[in-house]
């Protein structure tokens, strides 16, 4: 067994500490100037308050203590990462040192627009750069993540149709769509219709017809590749059906890794789109953020694009913030995670348009390549091409006792990470992988000869799959009592136990 | 030529072109319509890295940052401490390039981390429970509101005018999707409360003063609505938390606790709640459990609410939140702990008492608003706000928040431990030779 990207997490100790176990009265953690003011009198005692519970560590405690939960962790750093519809490719580290510099780590929001016309240089720089890679017109790079700029883009759907007297409140989504688009849909105060995907796992255009002919739709949401990473071969089409009936398209630009630079979103005739800058162009994943979703506009709807939006001044040369006319408000204090923004621009600047085109060649090589190795041990539901992400089903396996899920935690054991399970849900049992352009051919063979021992266990011992993962710092996690009795939270009085 | 962050050879793509059965890449991109293929792609050319240090140090350098200036603008963004520690840890690797913890045996530093930073928010508020986190402290107060909304069953949103208005148009953006209606009321108004799901102020408010927190409480409660505080993280190391007046949700911005001005984001919403409340709230939730051999461990729980499970009947569609951001948090308080944030807090609001006082003594000056105040106040200047400002910038000094709007010639100033004596005194010198 071929372990070359074991990334060697430790085995958890019994009773793991927190901070406030690790605690001792007294210490400190860092140094604080004395007051070099003269002191005022504090607020009357009722403002104030009696107790305040925080850890008392040392700095080498705060260190050690961060560091080796650190050391529990799987990142790309650390491995192979294949989530579909995730897009786990290399951090650039150079990005990291480029967004730390005190030019762009220093500015406060609300600093005079001529004190920070670097900051606003980048922004409407990447803002017509992203309007290029998606063939739109005008970008806003305000939400803070795909979520919230879908929540942009159906509010913009809606508030355009408004403005045209032709008010809409129904929102299509396929059935394999990713959650995010029937809640934005929801939390648009829209009411949510599902289109089934056919046979081959393309919306069915029958179905598509018939929920257009009923009337009343906003927008039909559609993700390209969709969720199975398969191309809608349609796509021109559909959009001219859905522009037909008088509603808009929307693009969730989640797996735009597959498609930088081979074609335009809006030339397949998408009006708004939403990307993730943290998927596609490289900006970390965090453990869960932060991210950032801007969203890019055909020009009839850039009127109502979230508050504010990079402006250039032509006469003056000079950048500015400012609410566009009709605009649906803003979605936070300020306008977006700028730190994010820094990295993303630096990779398109680093990459170039012959570079984006590489990057998408080479992840969908590398997902097709994944696929000719891994078809005959594990059921594939759609029988063609991928793109870049290949979804299987573990049905197979399922039927001698072994589940998707079990398979993930075998992986575990030959040191990958799982790849994305349970999504789509149109796919039974369903394994999403999403290899992307950074992994060597040496780590997808690994991967394979794991994927294919793991095929070989379930039929020759099933137990010892449904048993992993094995290795881990931990076994498998009780999740049905942490959600029937929630423990969500330390709390003084069960302080010693484990 | 081979790319750096793109491994594959020659070699290893015709290896791969021929296991898949097809003779170029090209075959691979079949299913796009023809006509559309291979459009032009108008970028800039690519960069090496020393190129593009080069040209964003360049770019970088065309800004003054208030990090590294004398800085007297707060207003939802603040200049605090940030211990070295806290960039240090938080940009290892095996944070910085981890996913969301959905497979919880490999992320239990993530995990472990997010169950951290609940219970520090928790001690902070007060509160029984709290969340992962949110985008900031606008729309972490935005899904309050809406979360109030569906706890009442009731369809409108009432706000204090003393809130910082950028945070009430996230509010009206985020109600406007879902039809409520937004009121603002004075704080001595509160008596129009009526048929309104929630009343939601600032605390302190956006001007720097403390509400009387007592007399909201009784009347939003007496009305049946939820209250929702927002706060200053940083003014709990000293201030009641919400929980003692009586809030229902509390929602803060956590920007002031080690995260980088960084031109405005990232930043974490902090959302925390009583326990009741706890099946309505939007975001992530960890818990902690046991694994097969009986070790604690961690692990995303209660996701029934959310996007992946729930879809159209979540509590909210936030999937990525900011949790990098929120790791940052965890280990600044790790780090300040309980004396740190209280020392802090206390130089808070020594220092803005100091420039208040020696402001006011200023001929011209005043200070218009009475109260309890922490850390930021309003002066009213003998000028128009934007010339006292110009003058302060020449000066080397970036001044408060042109506040004119609401009060006339006024300028909404913050002072933070990071202001040192000299710099409040340079202040109020430049202040005095305005005149």
């Amino acid at each position: 067994m071929n372990r070359t990207n074991q990334p060697g997490l430790r085995r958890r100790e019994l009773g793991a500490a927190l901070s406030f176990d690790l605690s001792r009265p007294g210490r400190v953690g860092c140094s604080l100037p004395p007051c070099d003011v003269p002191p005022s009198e504090l607020p009357p005692p009722g403002c104030l308050r009696d107790e305040l519970i925080l850890p008392e560590l040392s700095q080498l405690d705060v260190v050690r203590y961060f560091t080796r939960l650190s050391q529990l962790n799987f990142g790309v750093d650390t491995g192979f990462y294949p989530l579909g519809s995730c897009t786990m490719k290399y951090n650039p580290k150079l990005h990291e040192d480029v967004a730390g510099l005190p030019g762009f780590a220093g500015p406060h929001p609300l600093q005079p627009p001529e004190t920070v016309q670097g900051a606003l240089a980048l922004m409407y720089e990447l803002q017509g750069l992203l309007a290029e890679v998606t063939g739109l017109d005008e970008v806003s790079l305000t939400p803070a993540a795909g979520a919230q700029g879908e929540l942009a883009g159906i509010l913009m759907a809606r508030a355009y149709q408004q403005a045209r007297g032709d008010p809409r409140r129904r929102v299509l989504v396929p059935d394999s769509a990713h959650g995010t688009n029937p809640a934005t849909a929801a939390m648009s105060g829209c009411q949510v219709v599902s289109v089934a995907s056919d046979g081959q796992g393309n919306t069915d255009l029958t179905a598509l017809a018939q929920a257009l002919q009923e009337g009343d739709v906003a927008a039909l949401m559609l993700t390209l590749p969709s969720t199975l990473g398969l191309f809608e071969p349609n796509i021109v089409r559909i959009a001219g059906m859905v522009h037909e009936a008088g509603a808009l398209l929307y693009g969730d630009g989640a797996n735009l890794n597959a498609l930088l630079g081979q074609v335009k979103l809006g030339d397949l005739g998408f009006d708004v789109v939403h990307l993730n800058l943290h998927k596609t162009f490289s900006t970390p994943h965090g453990g869960g953020g932060p991210g950032c979703g801007p969203i890019a506009v055909r020009a009839h709807l850039a009127p109502f694009l979230p508050d504010p939006h990079v402006r250039h001044d032509e006469q003056s040369g000079r950048y500015v913030l400012a609410r566009p006319e009709r605009s649906i408000g803003r979605l936070g204090a300020f306008h977006g995670n700028f730190g994010v923004m820094v990295r993303a621009y630096a990779y398109l600047r680093s990459m170039g348009a012959e570079g984006l085109r590489q990057v998408s060649e080479q992840a969908v090589l590398n997902a097709n390549y994944l696929l000719a190795r891994l078809r005959d041990a594990y059921r594939l539901p759609y029988d063609r091409r991928c793109m870049h992400e290949v979804v299987f089903s573990g049905s197979r396996q399922k039927a001698r006792g072994v589940r998707t899920l079990d398979v993930a935690k075998r992986l575990i054991d030959y040191g990958f990470h799982p790849p994305t399970i349970y999504f789509p849900l149109i796919v039974d049992e369903a394994l999403m992988i999403e290899p992307t352009e950074s992994e060597s051919k040496e780590t997808l063979d690994a991967f394979c000869e794991a994927m294919l021992a793991i095929a070989r266990e379930a039929e020759e011992d099933p137990e010892l799959v449904r048993s992993a993962p094995h290795e881990a710092p931990l076994r498998r996690l009780d999740e049905a009592t942490a959600a029937r009795r929630p423990v969500l939270r330390w709390r003084r009085e069960e302080a010693g136990r484990a | 030529m081979s790319h750096p962050y793109i491994p594959a050879t020659e070699e290893d793509r015709r290896a791969m072109l021929e296991a898949i059965g097809v003779s170029s890449v090209d075959e691979l991109f079949a299913d796009i319509p023809a006509e559309h293929r291979n459009p032009t792609l108008d970028l800039p050319p690519p960069l090496s890295e020393p190129e593009l240090l080069r040209e964003l140090g360049a770019m970088a350098g065309r800004n003054r940052p208030a990090a590294q200036m004398p800085c007297f603008l707060g207003a939802g963004a603040y200049r605090h401490f940030i211990p070295s520690v806290v960039g240090q840890l938080v940009s290892r690797g095996e944070f910085l390039t981890a996913y969301t913890p959905y497979q919880a045996e490999v992320s239990q530093g993530t995990l472990q981390t997010v169950f951290e930073f609940q219970s520090l928010v928790c001690e902070l508020t007060g509160m029984d429970v709290a969340n992962a986190g949110m985008y900031d402290g606008a729309s972490a107060l935005a899904e309050a509101c809406l979360m109030a909304a569906s706890i009442t069953g009731r369809e409108r949103i009432g706000l204090l005018s003393t809130v910082h208005p950028r945070y009430v148009d996230v509010v009206r953006t985020y109600a406007g999707g879902r039809g409520l209606a937004v009121d603002l009321m004075e704080p001595d108004a509160v008596a129009r409360l009526g048929d309104h799901a929630c009343l939601a102020f600032q605390q302190p408010n956006f001007f720097g003063y403390l509400e009387d927190a007592d007399v909201l409480s009784w009347a939003a409660h007496d009305s049946g609505a939820l209250l929702i505080a927002a706060v200053d993280p940083v003014s709990l190391g000293l201030l009641r938390p919400p929980t003692d007046y009586g809030a229902d949700i509390a929602v803060a911005e956590g920007q002031p606790l080690g995260v980088p001005l960084s031109y405005g984001g990232p930043y974490v919403g902090l959302f925390a709640c009583r326990g009741e409340y706890l099946r309505q709230m939007p975001g992530r939730l960890v818990g902690r459990t046991q694994d097969a051999e009986g070790r604690s461990g961690y692990v995303m729980t209660l996701q029934t609410r959310e996007q992946h499970i729930r879809r159209e009947r979540s509590t909210s569609n936030i999937c990525t939140s900011q949790q990098l951001v929120a790791l940052a948090v965890t280990v600044c308080l790790c780090t300040l702990g309980k004396q740190g944030l209280r020392r802090v807090a206390e130089l808070c609001y020594h220092k803005a008492h100091y420039a208040a006082s020696e402001i006011a003594r200023l001929p011209g000056y005043s200070l218009p608003l009475e109260g309890v105040f922490f850390k930021e106040f309003v002066v009213r200047c003998p000028l128009p706000t934007a010339e006292v400002n110009r003058g302060l910038l020449e000066r080397g000094i970036i001044g408060g928040l042109d506040v004119s709007d609401r009060i006339e010639n006024g300028m909404l100033l913050c002072v933070t431990e990071m202001s040192t004596r000299e710099e409040i005194d340079a202040l109020v010198q430049a202040l005095g030779e305005n005149l």
